[in-house]
């Protein structure tokens, strides 16, 4: 029964923190954690969102999954791609491939080379070549596209150029890190349009974004990141009743978006690293208790079908 | 005391950053002191004892006249640093002014400005010093009015452009708005950005000011020969490189290369303490 | 395309301003000098021995008893004739000893110019691409005694190792001595040429090395980089295809600009190997005040030092396609 679960999952975080080395006040070394104790799954055909806010650590995720953090972070915990432990070598093997990402904009396409040149990757063969032309096509942008540089391209042409990037190689696994800053709703409708496409193709899609209402268009389930913690993980459904909603936290981002009230969070969200225990929401949480600030770690636990870290989720909802 | 001498085995880079330039200050004040000291030594000949190859009495031998080469050696290295230190200050200072003219005065000063940088940056560097010692008539004047006269303009295009670039930011248009005196605006929000470029600029310009100064000295433009000046000192070595006296070369040239080794060294770990990103590493 | 021309136009314009500065700053360096042409050449006992006659005749030929504008002026009336004047040492028309001696020189310095920019390039991507491991460690320590260390001493140390020790190479002079030079025979010259152009390779390599790491280490951190990766490409890849279209750029201007350290450099390694070369006359000239001479060479290298910026300027236009595509709309 395990084994028939494991075999269904794309994508399987276990227990995942992400570090950073810095230094600080002149000569004193420290390690900065960013995320902290990642639990994430994503099924095939399902779009998984991560939202939180920017700053929150939600880039250098897709960054781990990919094995291609910067030299001076470190990653611990498990990961399992099918099943099978994802490692460095593997997710080298398995990147552009099986596993692909859908960066943020233009600086992510090399500014001296001509667009098809990158999609191509170096291979000059008939067959890359046409799928190059299919890919682009398939995103309404004509062959003349290759010829271009990325400083000629619009704002959505470059978008779509990173999706068809992304896909050309018909990936299991999309991790799609914040696809559609600066585009007005229309475009960036159209962008998510894409991914629940690729979804209904079979693949799994994280979808990582800081926009909540985006992220319920099209998301199965969403995962809300605080302070390099996921707090919540919660099925899009259950936004459709504050009642049904774990964490204050996200009770709160619930209230505060603009269909449901505007309503503010008081306070600012701690930067990652500076708590080091205890609950990171308790400064801003309404029912905060004196064990959410003494209790060194606290659990996630399993309520009405998802996820929530919190010691008293069932008294959340004042 | 054993405390901390035990710590030192755990620094971590800035910290062993720190204690190298330390370290190396104190071995640069040592060798010029000496050399100031051992200046009348170093001309002191003997003919008991010439051409000696490098032993235990005299570590870098002796030349034809019996010199001890490792003070001549020493003196030499201190000249070098005394000219390279006078030439890279006046050269910063130089730069330090022209630069923050040429971005402050106006389109009419920044174009002049700009305009003999490449002139000066036009002539190649070793026949610049050579033509502006020729004009001082050589010898120490010649060499120190050369090589100061030659380095400043790549350091003042780099304090141009930082300074042009302050001009522009918002805090400094904000503060200029708000009424803040042209003066102050310098000191309090110009000065400590520009303060670390030009410190290392500063620095990095010891190693150029030196390698000149020996160059244009070998050449015959710069220290005369009475002077233990590591210029001379090799160019007196070529007449005897075929006779197989390689000390007197050898020896001399590399303590150069050590010492203006430790220079570029000391301005490299300068710009890393300094260059804010460097807190991620 | 007219912008283009316009453009060039410009810097053309510019560049004979500069040249038109040039000699006049050399000009009045020169007849700045305290030293006396005639007691540097002729030697005090020599001319305290001479008639009033006989020294009038050499202050003439010095040019002493002439006013300077009016020799500049004269001067600079030749030049635009096409005439640089008599070189008073050589005693032969400085075109034809500027000739001579620019082509043995441009050889070492083409060679040099070419290798040490490969050289650097490569260097400064190896040691970009393995940023804080033991290959990049080398290089930058390299690169710093390489930078540490004065040309002429370098020459010194691969004279007496080559040529002394292991006597594999000629010590000196580009022609074997008594040799006419009509005879001398090309594997001569190449192997007179040796050290020279390995002295001044060696020594141009730091600074294309330092900022091309600089740039690469740039380009690994970018963005575009990153997605590349994410898409699969490999390091290898990364490098020859991102890397080097980003260092390119840069590469450029950097080569320009070492024109003058080669030129510098070759004043001293041709003065250590007698190697009879445009440096080497500088030399020459400089300490025998043959004003004629040295002006003429001042103004050629530095014709080549602004030669460089300006191919530098034309060929980004060309190699930029931000810039190539707004020409050509």
């Amino acid at each position: 029964m395990e084994k028939e679960k494991n075999r269904e999952t794309i994508l399987d975080i276990r227990h995942v923190s992400i570090y950073f080395t810095r230094y600080e006040r002149g000569i004193r070394r420290r390690k900065l954690p960013v995320i902290r104790d990642l639990d994430l799954r994503v099924h095939p055909g399902e779009v998984v969102a991560v939202v939180g806010a920017s700053g929150s650590g939600k880039s250098l995720l897709a960054h781990g999954i990919l094995g291609i953090l910067p030299y001076n972070s470190r990653m611990e915990g498990e990961m399992f791609y099918r099943g099978e432990p994802l490692t460095k070598e593997r997710a080298e093997k398995l990147r552009g491939r099986q596993i692909a990402l859908i960066p943020q904009g233009v600086t992510y396409l090399d500014p001296l080379m001509k667009v098809g040149e990158q999609l191509c990757r170096g291979r000059k063969d008939e067959e890359t070549v046409r799928r190059c032309r299919e890919v682009l096509d398939r995103y309404g942008l004509g062959p003349e596209t290759e010829g271009l540089y990325p400083f000629e391209l619009s704002g959505g042409m470059a978008r779509r150029v990173l999706i068809a990037s992304a896909v050309m190689d018909k990936p299991d696994l999309i991790i799609a890190d914040e696809p559609t800053p600066g585009l007005d709703v229309g475009a960036a409708r159209r962008i998510l349009g894409h991914f629940r496409e690729l979804a209904r193709g079979g693949a799994g899609v994280l979808f990582i974004t800081h926009d909540l209402g985006l992220a319920l268009t099209i998301a199965d389930r969403v995962a809300v990141f605080y302070a390099g913690e996921t707090i919540e993980e919660a099925l899009a459904a259950d936004f459709e009743d504050p009642e049904r909603l774990r964490h204050p936290f996200t009770k709160a981002l619930f209230r505060a978006m603009p269909v449901h009230g505007f309503a503010p969070i008081q306070g600012s969200q701690p930067y990652p690293g500076t708590v080091s225990s205890g609950c990171p929401f308790a400064g801003q949480c309404q029912a905060c208790q004196e064990a959410c600030v003494s209790t060194e770690h606290i659990p996630v636990r399993q309520i009405r079908g998802g996820l929530v870290r919190c010691l008293y989720p069932e008294e959340g909802n004042v | 005391m054993t405390g901390k001498s035990r710590s030192c085995f755990f620094l971590n880079r800035r910290q062993s950053t720190l204690l190298f330039l330390l370290v190396s200050l104190v071995i640069l004040a040592g060798i010029t002191v000496a050399g100031v000291l051992l200046e009348e030594q170093a001309a002191v000949t003997d003919f008991t004892r010439t051409n000696l190859a490098p032993g235990r009495a005299f570590w870098f031998g002796t030349d034809w006249m019996g010199r001890d080469m490792f003070i001549r050696t020493i003196a030499g290295l201190s000249l070098s640093i005394r000219i390279g230190v006078l030439t890279a200050a006046v050269s910063a200072a130089a730069a330090l002014v022209l630069g923050t003219a040429a971005a402050t005065l106006g389109r009419r000063a920044d174009s002049v400005i700009s305009w003999c940088i490449d002139l000066v940056m036009g002539i190649p560097h070793i026949l610049l010093v050579m033509l502006i010692s020729i004009a001082c008539g050589r010898g120490f004047a010649g060499v120190v009015a050369g090589v100061s006269l030659s380095h400043w303009p790549s350091l003042a295009r780099v304090i141009r452009g930082e300074v042009l670039q302050l001009r522009n930011t918002p805090y400094i248009l904000v503060a200029e708005k708000l009424g803040v005196s042209k003066l102050q605006i310098a000191g309090r929000h110009m000065l400590p950005h520009l303060f670390p470029q030009f410190l290392t600029g500063l620095i990095l310009l010891f190693p150029h000011a030196i390698l000149h100064e020996a160059s244009v000295t070998f050449l015959g433009f710069g220290l005369s020969s009475e002077q233990p000046a590591i210029g001379v000192i090799l160019s007196e070595s070529m007449q005897y490189l075929t006779t197989g006296r390689w000390w007197l070369a050898l020896f001399p040239g590399l303590s150069l290369v050590l010492v203006v080794g430790l220079f570029a060294l000391l301005g490299e770990r300068v710009r890393y303490l300094l260059d804010p990103s460097s807190v991620h590493e | 395309m007219k912008h283009r021309l316009q453009f060039a136009a410009k810097k053309i314009l510019r560049m004979a301003l500069l040249l038109l500065g040039v000699s006049v700053v050399t000009f009045l360096l020169m007849s700045a000098s305290p030293l006396d042409p005639l007691q540097t050449n002729v030697g005090q006992v020599a001319l305290g021995t001479m008639s009033q006659e006989q020294v009038e005749h050499l202050e003439a030929y010095w040019g002493v008893d002439t006013p300077p504008l009016e020799r500049y002026a004269g001067w600079l009336t030749d030049l635009l004739h096409g005439d640089m004047g008599t070189s008073l040492l050589y005693r032969q028309p400085v075109t034809t000893v500027i000739w001579q001696r620019l082509s043995s020189s441009l050889l070492l310095l083409l060679t040099a110019w070419i290798l040490s920019g490969v050289l650097g390039l490569l260097m400064g991507m190896a040691a970009g691409a393995c940023r804080g491991r033991w290959p990049d460690k080398l290089i930058r320590g390299w690169c710093l005694l390489i930078s540490s260390t004065p040309a002429f001493w370098l020459a010194i140390l691969l004279l007496l190792v080559f040529s002394v020790w292991l006597g594999w190479l000629p010590v000196g002079l580009s022609v074997p001595v008594g040799m006419e030079s009509g005879m001398v025979s090309v594997a001569d010259r190449l192997q007179h040429a040796i050290l020279p152009a390995l002295t001044l390779s060696i020594t141009g390599v730091a600074n294309m090395a330092l900022h091309t790491r600089e740039k690469m280490i740039d380009v690994l951190e970018s963005d575009y980089v990153l997605f590349a990766k994410a898409r699969g490409e490999s390091m290898k890849s990364v490098v020859w295809r991102h890397g080097l279209r980003g260092v390119a750029l840069p590469a450029i201007t950097l080569q320009a600009g070492s024109v003058s350290e080669i030129i510098g450099g070759s004043v001293l390694v041709e003065q250590v190997f007698s190697y009879p070369g445009l440096g080497q006359a500088a030399v020459t000239a400089g300490l025998g005040s043959d004003l004629p001479l040295l002006m003429s060479i001042t103004l050629i290298t530095s014709a080549m030092v602004f030669g460089g910026n300006l191919a530098a300027d034309l060929l980004y236009g060309v190699v930029d396609p931000k810039i190539r595509r707004r020409a050509a709309k």
